[in-house]
């Protein structure tokens, strides 16, 4: 008898706990629902745009048909892949891409760094602010404007470069026909359009020294490049490792309009890449599932990259993306 | 040496190599101003390097007549302008709502913003969505598929979850304000830095994108700017009436025409430049204040 009270006891504690959760939770709810609500819009776009298209990355292992449909058409299983593999770009695809984002890596990378150390040794803050404001105006122009200005200087009789070569004695050239040159300015003209742009990261990451650290060097006689090395940089370091993390993971992903707006038929040679021959064979050429399956490698090969690189850095270093 | 001494030294090197990157950096922009308002023939030859030479505005000219170049600067102001507004509308209030610890499971759902960044459908899997959708060949599909970027999003986060404290919200519970009374009245009022920063990002991005365009419109009259841009700069597509069809004697006006046609490019990459170039200055004093900080690690 008494067992069976106990329990009867136990059951309504039980049921009115589910009834106090169940009341806190409408509590909760009626209070921060409106989180939801605003947050909602995003959702909703992100996995219509960004999570429906890789619904769509099936057809990289089918034959895709536009009469059957995504789910219609027929398994192929690797087909693409294997026939990607064996196609006679395939080496030369490889090989452009990679070069194109290893210079563009090796260039480019350090000079917002250094920059970054330069400006902020600037001590006139008007200097400062000029520097600056300067150094990050090509950034806002478009890719199409800094491709035509390219094209416009480098032009072989006209050009304002080949002019200038041509008064120095040295052999004019037509560079965007050249194959050879069309990495060089590729990267070059990268780093004068982004090198400004990239300090704002590591000018703000910088803004995180203490100044009394700082004023502690200055008593113990430190100069300004020690306070440089011993001060900015180890200030900065977990910034750079993780850009240069995310950069070594976007390896085969190199900056795709630029490329392709620089292409033409004399410089294909360097200048053809996987997202621009995706491009072509895909849109224009309608390969559909030929070229899903190129661009899953590409994604597959990049996040094989950041994960082996975050690996690693993790390991030597300590510090990592997660 | 003294310690002063060094430190001047230093700063004198710094400053003059700053000054050389500074000129790097300007003198193809300066450039392009000034041929563009030169006599085409002269910077043709070489001879416009340092300023203006024989004042003209033919090449402007010219511009303002070209039909395609107006309408593709209509329709980039018009893509600009709601296109801004549309991001804005997704990113900052689910940027604010990301922010507040009250939301649950916001680690999982920054998960699904965050994956996107490193992993996506692929250019034919978009594409096919949006034929799918009805989109091509609209107006909207330069607005709607190219709404929020995740790298914004958890900029403005940041800034949000390093701007709003906790107390902000319990004073504002005391008050009988619910939590879209917090975000209208409360938040959104003095969040004037992270929007205009927002703004500016979003706007630079759709005034100089050209590759949805390329991709998802073939009506000449949807043209963004830097569609004509390119067909111009980069095909060189001619802007002018034929040329071919001229008479011997107007073959020097046809040289002319040619040379008038190269400034043209440069007056093109001006006009089309120039809106993003005045806009930014406003905006950069918050780059780096406030705003960036911690940006890289989310």
């Amino acid at each position: 008898m008494e067992k069976k009270k106990n329990m009867g006891v136990q059951a309504l504690e039980h049921c009115n706990a589910g009834k106090y959760q169940l009341n806190s939770f409408m509590k909760y709810f009626k209070r921060y629902h409106p989180l939801y609500v605003l947050l909602l819009p995003a959702l909703i776009y992100i996995i219509i745009f960004a999570y429906v298209p890789m619904y769509g990355i099936q057809i990289a292992f089918k034959d895709y048909r536009a009469s059957f449909g995504i789910w219609g058409s027929e398994w192929v299983g690797l087909t693409h892949f294997v026939t990607f593999l064996k196609s006679p770009n395939f080496v030369q695809l490889i090989r452009n891409t990679l070069a194109l984002s290893i210079y563009s890596l090796i260039a480019g990378f350090p000079v917002p760094i250094i920059l970054a150390f330069m400006i902020n040794e600037i001590q006139s803050p008007k200097f400062k602010k000029t520097v600056q404001m300067i150094t990050y105006t090509p950034h806002f122009i478009s890719t199409v404007a800094i491709v035509g200005l390219i094209g416009l200087f480098l032009k072989r009789e006209t050009g304002l470069l080949n002019i200038l070569f041509t008064n120095l004695g040295m052999q004019g050239k037509d560079f965007m026909a050249d194959p050879g040159s069309f990495r060089t300015i590729y990267v070059l003209s990268g780093i004068w359009q982004n090198a400004g742009w990239g300090t704002v990261i590591y000018i703000s990451a910088l803004c995180g020294v203490d100044p009394e650290i700082i004023d502690a060097a200055k008593v113990d006689g430190a100069s300004r490049l020690q306070k440089i090395f011993y001060i900015d940089f180890p200030t900065i370091k977990p910034t750079i490792i993780t850009l240069l993390i995310l950069n070594v993971g976007s390896l085969m992903s190199v900056g795709f309009e630029k490329v392709l707006l620089m292409q033409n038929s004399l410089n294909m040679e360097t200048a053809d890449v996987i997202s621009t021959y995706t491009y072509r064979l895909g849109i224009l050429g309608g390969q559909f599932s030929y070229t899903t399956a190129i661009g899953l490698f590409n994604s597959v090969i990049n996040a094989i990259l950041l994960l082996t690189f975050n690996g690693i850095v993790k390991k030597v270093d300590g510090n990592s993306l997660w | 040496m003294s310690a002063r001494i060094t430190n001047k030294i230093f700063s004198a090197i710094n400053g003059c190599l700053l000054l050389l990157i500074l000129i790097i950096i300007v003198y193809p922009l300066y450039y392009t101003v000034i041929a563009s308002f030169s006599d085409p023939e002269l910077v043709v030859s070489g001879k416009v390097l340092l300023t203006i030479k024989k004042f003209t505005l033919d090449a402007y000219r010219n511009i303002v007549s070209n039909n395609s170049i107006i309408i593709g600067y209509r329709n980039s102001i018009l893509y600009t302008v709601i296109g801004t507004l549309y991001d804005l509308c997704l990113t900052i209030p689910a940027a604010y709502a990301l922010s507040r610890k009250e939301l649950k499971g916001r680690n999982f759902f920054m998960g699904i913003f965050v994956f996107t960044m490193y992993f996506s459908g692929g250019m034919i899997p978009q594409y096919m969505l949006i034929d799918r959708l009805n989109l091509i060949d609209t107006f909207w599909v330069m607005i709607i598929p190219s709404g929020l970027s995740v790298f914004n999003l958890i900029v403005a986060r940041t800034y949000f979850n390093s701007n709003f404290s906790q107390e902000l919200n319990d004073a504002a519970k005391i008050d009988g304000c619910g939590e879209f009374g917090v975000f209208f009245r409360i938040v959104l009022p003095v969040s004037g830095a992270i929007i205009a920063v927002m703004s500016l990002y979003y706007a630079v991005g759709h005034w100089n994108s050209f590759f949805p365009a390329l991709l998802y419109i073939n009506d000449s009259k949807l043209y963004p700017l830097q569609l004509v841009l390119r067909n111009i700069l980069v095909l060189n597509q001619t802007m002018l009436m034929d040329i071919e069809s001229l008479t011997t004697d107007q073959v020097s006006l046809a040289v002319r025409l040619s040379y008038l046609a190269e400034t043209m490019k440069y007056s093109l990459v001006f006009i089309a430049s120039v809106p993003m170039l005045i806009a930014y200055p406003f905006v950069q004093k918050y780059f780096v204040k406030g705003v960036m900080v911690g940006a890289v690690k989310g």
